[in-house]
């Protein structure tokens, strides 16, 4: 009797699971598969090397938004990859239980956890109003505010892995500290590094609230970094709530090809740069 | 050539425990010293203060002298003492992204030296001392991690006799190693003493006995006896040395 009560059981706990599954699974699948669909029609070279055209015009594309996008986010890595990484190495090798580190520490959570639109707006306050205009400089900066933090945890961690004695056999040695950690803790580490950076590159090119505030939109080219600069997800945006069904079209293929791009990142970061031993 | 070494009045602390009460020691260059006594008696953190890594713990205070070569050792910068004061570890630690080559040529190189003859003159002499060299010499670019238990620790004893110090200290270096590697590291060391001063801790009294040209003996942090192996093992002065050899306690 217990016997087939506790086998009851067992199955439908695992049908709970199964079901629970499914159910998680159908969103993630149903948004990636209504992208692909919708986007794969509407996306042709055109779509890669033309500015976006008046309504009622054929051919338009979003040449300068995916240019716009590479530019902020390589703005956005330049800055956000050194100082995540060097005050990664400071938290963790030279000062890892100080007031000043738990602080840093703290605060790098928070910043983890905030919503993006409120670094867009803060950055707007501080950069955009004083420099009087949009740019993908303040583009760049505000997706590096949100980079820095993602980057010194994943450094933090990735620095943690790399055993003590490492460091010691260093030092027994007779290399400084700071040699040590250049030379035979970061190469140690540089994996999950690398793949940290790259996990965060992504999550920040698929940013549009910061974006909107700083960088702001264009539908032409822009010729320095200090003017309006499109980028895709903000495009995307005005695209999508636009009443046009061309615009529509193009806004689905813009979010294909921003989906393409942080899958190809994860990808690369994923398996490419995938630590086999630390 | 070995540098002898005294130790005078050494403590030391880890936060507020003191570890070591007062140690004082003559070690003889060229000679095996073998330290030896139960698990917490001070014998790793005694050799950890003579190449200073004791102190880059937090928390952590010495007190004492330790002369070497006829110059104390906390007048010098430690990263330089070190040089001249090399150090096996318990577990070997190969550092995991260089290859053979690299770990053992990573003290010289990283301390400066660029030309590349030299350096592979340096890493065949250091293998070969290492009783390495025949195992390795045809996949030198190979990881350092690739390498069995016992050949990593060779390895790391290769490197730590690259950078040419004067004394070895070695901490448990058999310790996680089978006992046909064990037998390789033990060989080892009776053929370094020619040229090095070796400080050797061990839990395995039989290591001890067959390797140490003099043994001491360690319990709570003071240093009970020391004096050649063969009176410690057959004719102790203390009691407390008799029962642990006699495997009383510990």
């Amino acid at each position: 009797m217990n016997d087939y009560f506790r086998k009851y059981k067992n199955l439908m706990m695992l049908t709970v699971f199964i079901g629970a599954t499914i159910i998680a699974l159908i969103p993630l699948f149903g948004v990636l598969g209504y992208v692909v669909k919708n986007g794969l029609s509407a996306l042709n070279l055109q779509f890669f090397v033309n500015l976006p055209k008046a309504m009622g015009l054929p051919g338009g594309g979003m040449a300068n938004a995916i240019a716009g996008t590479l530019i902020m986010v390589l703005i956005a890595s330049a800055l956000g990859i050194p100082i995540g990484i060097l005050a990664a190495i400071y938290l963790t090798e030279y000062d890892r239980h100080s007031w000043l580190s738990t602080a840093v520490r703290f605060a790098t959570d928070v910043l983890t956890g905030i919503p993006s639109i409120i670094v867009g707006i803060v950055i707007y306050t501080a950069v955009v109003l004083r420099m009087g205009n949009f740019s993908a400089l303040a583009g760049g900066l505000s997706l590096a505010v949100i980079m820095i933090p993602l980057i010194i945890r994943s450094t933090e961690e990735m620095l943690k892995l790399v055993s003590h004695s490492i460091r010691e056999a260093g030092f027994a040695l007779g290399i400084s500290k700071a040699k040590t950690i250049l030379k035979i803790v970061l190469p140690t580490a540089a994996k999950g590094i690398i793949t940290g950076a790259m996990l965060a590159v992504a999550r920040v090119a698929g940013e549009t609230a910061p974006l909107l505030f700083t960088a702001l939109g264009n539908q032409y080219w822009s010729r320095s970094l200090n003017e309006p600069t499109a980028s895709l997800p903000v495009q995307i945006f005005q695209y999508a709530t636009s009443p046009y069904k061309e615009w529509h079209q193009l806004a689905w293929a813009g979010s294909l090809v921003l989906i393409l791009m942080v899958i190809t990142l994860n990808l690369v970061a994923r398996y490419a740069f995938r630590s086999r031993s630390i | 050539m070995g540098q002898t070494l005294s130790v005078r009045q050494l403590e030391a602390w880890y936060g507020s425990n003191k570890t070591l009460k007062g140690i004082n020691m003559e070690v003889a260059s060229n000679h095996v010293t073998a330290i030896i006594g139960p698990s917490g008696c001070g014998k790793s953190t005694f050799v950890r203060c003579i190449n200073r890594m004791h102190e880059t713990m937090p928390g952590t205070k010495v007190k004492g002298e330790i002369v070497l070569d006829g110059e104390s050792i906390y007048d010098q910068d430690p990263v330089a003492l070190r040089k001249m004061v090399g150090m096996v570890f318990q577990k070997p630690n190969p550092f995991p992204s260089m290859s053979i080559y690299e770990n053992v040529v990573a003290g010289v190189r990283l301390n400066g030296m660029r030309n590349k003859q030299n350096l592979q003159g340096i890493a065949e002499k250091s293998l070969r001392m290492a009783a390495l060299w025949d195992e390795v010499k045809d996949r030198l670019n190979y990881s350092g991690m690739s390498l069995s238990g016992g050949q990593q620790q060779r390895l790391c004893i290769a490197r730590a006799l690259a950078v040419e110090p004067s004394v070895l200290l070695m901490d448990e270096p058999a310790s996680a190693l089978d006992p046909i590697a064990t037998t390789h590291i033990e060989e080892l060391v009776r053929q370094l003493k020619e040229d090095y001063t070796i400080l050797i801790v061990t839990h395995n009294m039989q290591q001890a006995a067959r390797i140490a040209d003099s043994t001491a003996f360690f319990l709570n942090g003071e240093l009970v006896e020391h004096g050649a192996t063969s009176e410690i093992f057959t004719n102790p002065n203390d009691k407390r040395t008799e029962d642990y050899i006699t495997g009383r306690f510990g």
